[in-house]
């Protein structure tokens, strides 16, 4: 749980970082998602980079929510009767949404897939192969912002909780100081990437970026 | 008088010309310890170990161990006869054997490991607990147990009990209750929770291993004494009610004290009397019943729900300074505003050598004394007398540690007692840094116990008892930080060791449910269950045990006389009648039900009580924890009375309507010399 | 003070528990939690009802038998045991709901009474130095070092009441487990043994079908004896290096 989870991290730090682009132009961004696809040649075929992160999300996806029910079942196992009041004193509540906030997650990223790369719809009907425009386009829909923005509230309070919880699950948190750290951890993922992912549909809509 | 192996009797043998107790008891023929080691003292347990026989291991899993208590006594017992190879049940009432009351214990435990270089050893710890016990202990099981004491801390670090440590990692130490050697382990203020749990895994591994099988929830009910010799118990599941029978070779009890007889107490809910008094009615002797020991700084009883009495550790009398108000009717004010000059320092105006310090037994009647007196602290508390008039009493007096914040700065204090003063503010609502807390003395421990010889066997045979449950090695009074040396003395290191030599005779005749003492020790716990649901009265079993604690209390309590003990062995014999007459037990027996537990403790100490009134009517002296105020020096201290009294009282079930026969084991010293104590 | 309490009734362990709702008078501000479910107890069985089970024993906060859920929270407001637990802490007219410790593992039996036996078979597994008496070396031959003795001590005062299982959204027990592994896993003498328990202890926790630890962290503030979470955490460090050592 905690190696895909960190896996998943690793990969939208770069995956923001590239989304950043936006802000460099139209030509910087689409340039980006060409070398994409080029990094590596001619040792690796073309998208071979591409593809080896793909197979290792798929694989940490895969792990990831396997873990996600088996644990999940195992705590409704060991709840099956309920309490009448239940009061919640020292746990945050990104941390008791973790299973939703995870399917809101999953949710997302098919949609997003479809969006974006296997079904590079269009729901603004214009062009759908030049990724900036198609990303510009895309979130002047402001519901086409709003899905985006609320997913990453998701990711957000996923990471917040996550990123903390990986550490003590690997078991990197045996001191004050270092559970202190990690919650701080938590907060800075959580800000960053979902904050960063944020920046770019926001700005769409503000109109700060524009095709 | 010499001995042929060549020591001396440094005591005269008593002989008693006063008998306060006629009419109450009849007496029986003397006792004596019929294994009493002889030679001299610092060898005698070690060459016992080598005479005793030992059991081949492949017979040892033919043997089966009955052990009752999960305690220090017997989780330590079952651990390490377990290891052995024997075939160990164990047996406890809550709900895991890690919740024994030994749990509870705060301060520390002793050991003559001489750490210090303090000028301890075996031969000083054997001496301070035959004085402390006021030359009314056994000499020979007190040596053995300085004598093992050392092994204790050993075995339970190798455990993993975290014992204090010094900043080199060695173990700390200290010194506790008054003595002047630093021996005293602790971890914390929690000591007992660490010795047990440490002996609670220690056990479970074998419940693992497949040795001991452990049985919680389960109350020994009724002993099975066959052809002459304890074969087992009676137990009632307090799950399901199922009353079960267990047989084995031998059975061992280690069910801890009886304090509770006197309702409120520092002991846990459950504790009672029960397993010990059953055997007692099997034909065990119980000893010494009347030694208790009143612990002088608990928390007061704070109003008529009061369930129980919580301890302040003695350590506190370190710092603090007890007083109370010159004028009663200054114990309204608030105690910042009494100037000093309105205060009394009592103990430091009555013992200016040990102030503050005076052993537990003194600074509890001075205590009382003072609340007799009028000058009592706190909320006034509903008393009622025996004629059932009312009055309001201040039960408490202030400990105050102003002097001490002011000396060492509320920081050092905070650091010592910061445990114990938040205790004490959740307990009151009082914050003890700000307004002195208040203590008043409460019932703590009981040295009395079923008799044992030098193996721990009770005069029935294949009966062995340790721990508080026994009388062995307290004489009338114990020492801070020594219950837990004993109890894991027994349990590891002294029962496995004596009980093979009972055991080498084994395993057994074979006996089954169908023989008829196993078939009548359970059917009388079935219909004792069955009286108690049907008795149909309108009093819970709640109530009659308040009663007799009230009793207890005012008459067998810290002071005693013998037109009080007399009065109170009345009151009891009424309130017996009532019990059995009057008594609401609902629900049924085969269900959990805590009513009818409840019926069966109390039904017991209601017995007990009125032997302890004998016992302590017929001890026309003052000694240790037991003060009868018809034998006190001019000026009101302790008189002992060597000459009539220096023997152990085993006392012999009577029958049911017939008296209680007193046999008197005489105390022999050869080691030691008898001297009255002074803490003038 | 006068309050009113709805308090779990279950017959036994197989019949179908509810709430009944009680009333209760006259109550002393400073009544331990228990010693006013004492009193209701003399009241119903004065009037003739069954009265409401609960467990206790030393009432002083170090056994760990005493449970209940009180007014959602385990052991109640304070942090504490429920027998350290005084009414002032409540207020007149307050409505008070009791209930069990609520987990698979720890069946109901009756009422407010639960069976922890778990916990025990937990230990049995491995919670434990294997040191036969008799056989222990010289108590200062291995000294430990002092912050390390002191990490296990404010550990091992873990009392297994159970109260971090019945906070837990997940009903996992590894405030109690990494309470254990990290008291033996600090000691010297804890060490032969270090890798195999923690293997088989986490191994029996989850065949009792105890859930598993997300980090959420209610069992530490229900914790009476505040055991820290770094425990869970050296439970998953102990845990990672034993698999390590392929175990
Ligand atoms: C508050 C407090 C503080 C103390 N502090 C200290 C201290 O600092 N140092 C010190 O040396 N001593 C101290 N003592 C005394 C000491 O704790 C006890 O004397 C000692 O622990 C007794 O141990 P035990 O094994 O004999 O019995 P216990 O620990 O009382 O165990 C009794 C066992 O018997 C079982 N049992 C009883 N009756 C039955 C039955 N009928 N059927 C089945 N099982 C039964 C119980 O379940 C339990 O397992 C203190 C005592 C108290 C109350
Ligand atoms: C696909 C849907 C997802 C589901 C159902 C899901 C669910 C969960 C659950 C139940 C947990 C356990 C809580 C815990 O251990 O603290 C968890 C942990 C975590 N998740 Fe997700 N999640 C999903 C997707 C993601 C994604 C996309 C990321 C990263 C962007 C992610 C990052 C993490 C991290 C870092 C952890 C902490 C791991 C640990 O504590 O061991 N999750 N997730
Ligand atoms: C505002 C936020 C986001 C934007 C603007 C965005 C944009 C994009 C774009 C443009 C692509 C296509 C890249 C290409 O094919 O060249 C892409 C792919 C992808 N995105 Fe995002 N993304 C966002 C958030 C996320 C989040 C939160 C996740 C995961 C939780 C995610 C997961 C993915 C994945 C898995 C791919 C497919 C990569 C591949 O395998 O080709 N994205 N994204
Ligand atoms: S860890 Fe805390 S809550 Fe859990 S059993 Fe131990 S003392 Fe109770
Ligand atoms: S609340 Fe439960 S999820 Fe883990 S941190 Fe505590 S065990
Ligand atoms: S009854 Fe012992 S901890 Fe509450």
């Amino acid at each position: 749980m905690a190696v895909s989870g960190l896996v998943f991290i690793g990969y939208l730090l770069a995956h923001m970082y590239g989304n950043l682009k936006v802000f460099a132009g139209h030509d910087a961004f689409n340039e980006y998602a060409h070398h994409l696809r080029e990094f590596g040649e001619p040792m690796l075929p073309h998208e071979g980079l591409l593809w080896i992160m793909r197979v290792v999300l798929i694989v940490a996806l895969v792990a990831h929510v396997w873990a996600a029910l088996v644990l999940t079942g195992r705590a409704h196992k060991a709840r099956s009767s309920k309490y009448t009041v239940k009061k919640n004193l020292a746990s945050s509540l990104s941390s008791r949404t973790m299973r939703w906030g995870g399917l809101t997650i999953l949710i997302f990223v098919i949609w997003h897939l479809l969006h974006f790369t296997v079904g590079k719809v269009n729901p603004a009907g214009g062009e759908t192969n030049d990724p900036y425009n198609l990303l510009v386009d895309s979130f002047d829909l402001w519901w086409m912002a709003v899905i985006y923005l609320l997913a990453m509230l998701a990711l957000g309070m996923h990471l917040h909780h996550g990123t903390w919880s990986a550490m003590q699950t690997l078991g990197f948190t045996n001191t004050a100081r270092s559970r202190a750290n990690a919650k701080l951890a938590g907060w800075v993922v959580a800000i960053v990437i979902a904050g960063g992912f944020a920046l770019v549909p926001l700005s769409v809509l503000t109109g700060i970026v524009t095709k | 008088m010499a001995f042929l192996d060549g020591t001396t009797q440094t005591n005269q043998p008593p002989v008693q010309v006063s008998d306060d107790a006629a009419g109450y008891y009849t007496l029986g023929a003397p006792l004596v310890d019929p294994v009493a080691p002889t030679g001299p003292i610092k060898d005698r347990w070690t060459n016992r170990k080598f005479e005793n026989r030992l059991v081949n291991p492949a017979n040892r899993r033919k043997l089966d161990i009955i052990i009752v208590g999960t305690g220090l006594a017997g989780g330590a017992a079952a651990a390490t006869l377990g290891e052995a190879g024997y075939n160990v049940k164990s047996f406890c009432y809550q709900d895991s054997p890690r919740r024994a009351h030994s749990i509870a214990a705060q301060g520390g435990i002793n050991a003559a490991k001489n750490y210090k270089e303090d000028g301890d050893s075996t031969h000083r710890l054997f001496y301070d607990t035959v004085k402390g016990g006021d030359y009314r202990a056994r000499e020979n099981n007190v040596y053995r147990l300085a004598e093992v004491s050392a092994n204790i801390i050993d075995q339970c670090v190798a455990q993993g009990v975290p014992f204090a440590r010094e900043y080199g990692g060695l173990l700390d130490n200290r010194s506790f209750g008054g003595v002047q050697v630093s021996r005293t382990f602790y971890a914390r203020g929690q000591t007992g929770q660490q010795l047990l749990i440490g002996a609670y895994q220690a056990m479970e591994r074998q419940v693992a291993a497949g040795t001991v099988e452990q049985f919680t929830r389960h109350e020994m009910l009724e002993l099975i004494v066959a052809d002459g010799k304890a074969r087992g118990i009676i137990a009632r599941d307090l799950v399901t009610g199922e009353i079960s029978t267990h047989l084995a070779d031998v059975v061992v009890l280690a069910s801890g004290g009886y304090g509770n007889v006197f309702f409120l107490s520092t002991n846990a809910m459950g504790s009672n009397v029960t397993a010990a008094w059953r055997a007692h009615r099997k034909g065990a002797y119980m000893a010494n019943p009347c030694y208790t020991q009143i612990h002088p700084t608990c928390i007061p009883v704070s109003g008529d729900h009061q369930s129980k009495l919580t301890l302040m550790s003695e350590s506190l009398r370190n710092d603090g300074r007890i007083w109370v108000p010159k004028d009663p009717a200054d114990a309204e004010k608030d105690p910042r505003d009494i100037p000093e000059e309105d205060r009394d320092y009592y103990l430091e105006r009555i013992y200016p050598a040990f102030g503050n310090l005076v052993p537990r037994d003194i600074a509890s009647r001075a205590a009382k004394y003072q609340c007799d007196a009028g000058k009592g602290v706190g909320p006034a508390v509903r008393e009622v007398d025996d004629e059932g008039n009312e009055k309001w009493v201040r039960r408490g007096v202030y400990l105050d540690f102003a002097e001490a914040i002011d000396r060492l700065g509320e920081d050092a204090v905070r650091e010592k007692y910061d445990n114990l003063f938040d205790m004490y503010e959740r307990i009151t609502g009082e914050n003890p840094y700000q307004v002195p807390m208040r203590i008043y003395p409460a019932v703590h421990y009981v040295m009395g116990g079923l008799w044992v010889d030098y193996h721990l066997q009770s005069n029935v045979e294949g009966l062995f008892v340790t721990g508080e449950a026994n009388f062995s090695d307290h004489g009338a009074n114990r020492l801070g930080a020594s219950a837990l040396m004993q109890g894991l003395a027994d349990g590891y290191f002294v029962l496995p060791n004596t009980i093979r030599e009972y055991l080498a005779d084994g395993p057994f005749e074979k006996i089954d449910e169908s023989h008829p003492d196993v078939v009548a020790a359970r059917t009388d716990v079935e219909e004792r269950m069955n009286k108690f649901l049907s008795i149909g009265g309108t009093r819970s079993a709640d109530s009659f045990h308040k009663e007799l604690g009230r009793i207890m209390w005012e008459y067998c309590g810290m002071d005693r006389n013998a037109e009080g003990l007399k009065k109170a062995i009345g009151m009891i014999q009424d309130l017996k009648k009532e019990f059995w007459s009057n008594l609401k037990v609902l629900g049924t027996a085969d269900t959990l039900n805590q009513s009818l537990e409840k019926a069966g403790r109390v039904a017991d100490f209601i017995e007990l009580g009125e032997l302890m009134c004998v016992d302590a009517l017929n001890r026309r002296e003052s000694c240790g924890g037991h003060f009868r105020s018809e034998s006190q020096t001019e000026d009101g201290e302790a008189l002992r009375h060597d000459d009539e009294f220096a023997y152990v009282a085993a006392w012999e079930f009577g029958g049911e309507d017939g008296l209680p026969v007193l046999h008197k084991e005489d105390l022999i010293y050869t080691a030691i010399e008898m001297k009255q104590r002074s803490y003038k | 003070m006068n309050l009113t309490l709805k308090i779990w009734r279950q017959k036994d362990a197989t019949s179908a528990g509810a709430i009944k709702t009680y009333q209760v008078s006259d109550i002393s501000p400073d009544m331990s939690f228990l010693e006013m479910l004492d009193t209701l107890n003399e009241q119903l069985n004065e009037a003739g009802e069954d009265p409401v089970a609960f467990d206790s024993d030393c009432r002083e906060g170090i056994c760990g038998t005493c449970s209940l859920m009180i007014n959602g929270q385990a052991h109640g407001p304070e942090v504490t045991t429920t027998c350290q637990l005084h009414m002032r802490s409540f207020k007149d007219g307050d409505t008070i709901t009791v209930e069990p410790w609520r987990a698979e593992p720890f069946p109901i039996l009756k009422d407010l009474v639960v069976d922890r036996s778990a916990f025990d078979r937990i230990i049995q597994s491995g919670g434990f130095i294997s040191a036969n008496t008799g056989s222990a070396p010289e108590a200062n031959s291995v000294p430990a070092p002092r912050d390390k003795a002191m990490r296990a001590f404010n550990v091992a005062t873990c009392i297994g009441c159970g109260a971090c299982v019945a906070a837990c959204p997940n009903g996992s027990a590894s405030l109690f487990l990494g309470a254990k592994i990290t008291h033996l896993g600090e000691l010297p003498q804890g060490q032969p043994e270090r890798w195999t328990r923690v293997v088989d202890m986490v191994g029996q926790h989850d065949h009792e079908g105890f859930g598993g630890c997300t980090n959420i962290g209610e069992c530490t503030a229900a914790c009476p004896k505040e055991i820290p979470l770094d425990v869970i955490s050296q439970l998953n460090k102990d845990l990672r290096t034993a698999m390590k050592h392929g175990l």
